[in-house]
């Protein structure tokens, strides 16, 4: 298919790969952390790893907007779904994701109406088309979804729709990506930023990572080709003895990132004083609510919800996957009691968990190897 | 953070897990159990074989075989309740005889009868009602097979979507020929008798649930011409075929890779897919290897004959797009691995959710 597979050429890749081994320093090893689940995603969907020396080891981040929601806030959302009268509206992803009382399909199993939605625009229509319903859309995802969450609120304002509204867990990365280069059991090597979020919030919010850390990071694209190509970009940087921001997704990111959606993001939402994330514990001034102009879209206040913290299972080690600190299968619970089925942890469930991308695309080097297959 | 076991002991692990007797545990039925992947294989090989057990239902094939009379024949059943009933390319009436000849087709059988129950909901408007079981009735002459009984139930407003239909189908086993996933072997090749996925998205896209507008139909027809082609041109070379149906050509070689014990690797730049498949999938994120198909068949052929099977398939208009797309391995036992178009390599396990419910 035009314009996908030009980002997908296995021979371009493997010059790629030549090319970064040439760079590699001998006897060095090199942690480089995909911050975002959709580069964990691309990576083992495509095999990534196999045009890598052995030296770069890919780590992966705290990125997938799934993995960070706490089991307290699926909870509340649940809470929501089984009141009289509620249509709750989620991305698919969300509908697996373990709460203390079972996830989304069990409570639709239960009686509740929680419906997947691709967007919350058809969470909107769904509004309209039930008038005499009440539609709650939960509002999941990094600096890339959140503007699309914001414009359907201000839609709902424009069209006068009431039944609507909002249950806000966006959540912002430089947080995230702080709470991880201060956590002291990891040492890191540089970064492939978040390509989407940067579309919106542009490459400038990450210069205090090279400058703070030295610590080189480029913003890549989400096919195959972009991310070798960015980890190109930073073994050169390695090479040339420079620690810089850079941006391989120039294709799509402005280094500014997009001032409307940048605007429509402050006139809507307001940065939460904490927020808890999952395994990493609460986060200051780490996620968004609806902001008190837009007050009546906002589910938090219209419905009365549990709002409790529930502690992770304590088999769970997804904060340390989270972090990069463990891998997928160095988790004790990985691929017995924690399946992409039967998860226990959130990284075990979106196809962008690190730990659901490693057990169903990537299980086991062993197997790699013992593929001289089908020349 | 060090940890007492390698990646190794890990994949050893979760391979006995794969491997232990399927329980269900949920405490309720979710639209998961319905989706043809894992949960699907939960609730039939934890909960319903162990009660009905007998040695033929225990084959888990696509139809049961027995002998009655001398006669050597193939039963199978199927539900149909896709939504909506009418989509590019077909409807459920259409759907509910292809779906059960090919069952029959794959276990080798020659389809001869089958019934067909209808569960209807009231209110459903009599030209509807006649159009599906006109439809029912022109892909049956088109399979050569004669409905010869049925039921008809109604049941509030609200209770079923329009219309289900309940099939059961009878086949003869006209040669000698035994396909079983057990006769797999390392070496035979891995045939695809077409494009991957159309079904699944046509339905996708005709719920209008999505603003993608895209021209794919679903490829609902027959295969008994495709699968008796197969066997006339590969006699016992012929192993194994599976109608790929729910879970898509990634569940059916994970369970034939189970059944036999053997690694299948699938070479992913083979497998035909439409590019409005690709562009859909790619747009919603679904891999079209794990999408619906109600008119493509999975072959496992002997090596030496792959070439003649090819050329059979490819001869007949429901295999004009087949292809060899894989090999079957030992290593690694009851795993199927894809060789990415990335030129990297990807393990390829069976289907956990589904994003597409009630397709078939």
């Amino acid at each position: 298919m035009k314009f996908v597979d030009e980002f997908r050429d296995a021979e371009l890749a493997e010059v790629l790969g030549r090319e970064i081994a040439a760079l590699c320093e001998p006897g060095r090893h090199y942690k480089i952390m995909e911050v975002c689940g959709g580069h964990t995603h691309t990576i083992y969907r495509y095999g990534v790893q196999d045009h890598l020396p052995e030296d770069i080891e890919l780590v992966h981040g705290p990125g997938c907007p799934v993995c960070v929601i706490p089991m307290g806030r699926v909870d509340d959302g649940i809470a929501i779904a089984e009141r009289e009268g509620v249509i709750l509206t989620c991305f698919g992803d969300m509908m697996r994701v373990p709460g203390g009382r079972g996830s989304f399909l069990d409570a639709n199993a239960r009686g509740a109406d929680i419906r997947m939605v691709y967007s919350p625009l058809d969470a909107l229509r769904i509004a309209r088309q039930n008038p005499d319903r009440q539609v709650v859309f939960y509002a999941i995802g990094f600096e890339t979804t959140a503007p699309s969450t914001a414009l359907t609120i201000l839609r709902a304002e424009a069209e006068g729709i009431e039944n609507f509204s909002v249950f806000c867990n966006h959540v912002t990365i430089i947080p995230a990506i702080k709470a991880i280069l201060d956590s002291p059991d990891l040492r890191l090597d540089a970064f492939l930023g978040p390509g989407h979020v940067s579309t919106v919030i542009g490459c400038r919010p990450y210069e205090w990572i090279p400058r703070d850390f030295g610590l080189p990071l480029v913003c890549a694209g989400f096919e195959p080709l972009d991310l070798l190509q960015s980890i190109y970009m930073i073994m050169k940087q390695f090479a040339d003895g420079r620690a810089e921001v850079e941006n391989q997704y120039s294709r799509v990111v402005k280094y500014d990132g997009n001032p409307v959606a940048l605007k429509v993001l402050a006139d809507v939402f307001a940065l939460r004083p904490f927020f808890e994330w999952r395994g990493l514990g609460s986060i200051a001034h780490s996620a968004l609510q609806v902001a008190p102009k837009y007050a009546r879209y906002d589910a938090e206040l219209r419905y009365e919800m549990p709002g409790v913290r529930v502690a992770d299972p304590k088999a769970c080690q997804c904060g340390e996957v989270l972090k990069g600190v463990l891998k997928p299968w160095e988790c004790k619970v990985f691929g017995t009691a924690c399946t992409p089925e039967t998860p226990i942890g959130t990284c075990m469930v979106s196809s962008e968990g690190a730990c659901a991308a490693y057990y169903n695309f990537g299980q086991y080097a062993k197997q790699r190897l013992s593929l001289e297959v089908l020349q | 953070m060090t940890t007492n076991f390698s990646e190794d002991q890990v994949g050893q692990r979760i391979e006995a897990m794969r491997r232990r007797p399927q329980r269900f545990r949920d405490e309720r039925v979710t639209m998961a159990h319905g989706a043809g992947g894992k949960a699907s294989r939960a609730l039939v090989e934890g909960l319903v074989v162990p009660l009905l057990a007998n040695p033929a239902l225990e084959q888990l094939s696509d139809a049961g075989l027995f002998t009655a009379g001398g006669a050597r024949l193939a039963m199978t059943t199927d539900a149909f309740v896709v939504r909506p009933i009418r989509f590019p390319g077909g409807s459920i009436g259409e759907l509910a005889v292809n779906g059960t000849v090919n069952d029959l087709a794959v276990s080798g059988a020659r389809p001869v009868a089958m019934s067909a129950a209808l569960v209807l909901e009231e209110g459903l408007a009599a030209d509807v009602l006649e159009a599906e079981v006109s439809a029912m009735a022109d892909a049956a002459r088109a399979a050569d097979v004669s409905v010869v009984t049925g039921d008809t139930k109604v049941v509030e407003r609200g209770k079923c979507d329009s219309l289900y239909v309940v099939t059961t189908g009878v086949g003869l086993l006209e040669n000698d020929l035994t396909l079983a996933p057990a006769l797999v072997r390392p070496g035979d090749k891995v045939l695809l008798s077409g494009t991957v996925g159309d079904h699944g998205v046509a339905i996708m896209l005709a719920r209008g649930d999505l603003d993608i507008v895209a021209d794919v139909s679903s490829d609902t027809q027959p295969l008994w011409s495709l699968a008796a082609a197969l066997m006339s041109a590969c006699g016992g070379g012929l192993r194994c075929m599976r109608d790929a149906t729910r879970g898509g050509v990634a569940t059916v070689l994970n369970e034939i890779a189970m059944a036999a014990e053997v690694g299948i690797v699938l070479e992913e730049s083979r497998v035909p897919v439409r590019p409005e498949v690709v562009g859909a999938g790619e747009i919603l994120g679904i891999d079209p290897l794990y999408v619906a198909n109600e008119g493509k068949l999975v072959a496992f052929v002997a090596p030496e004959l792959a070439d003649a099977a090819l050329e059979a398939m490819r001869a007949l208009p429901s295999g004009a797009a087949a292809a060899i797309v894989g090999e079957v391995r030992e290593e690694p036992p009851g795993r199927v691995l894809g060789r990415t178009t990335f030129g990297g390599h990807r393990l390829i396990d069976m289907l956990v959710g589904d994003p597409l419910p009630r397709i078939c």
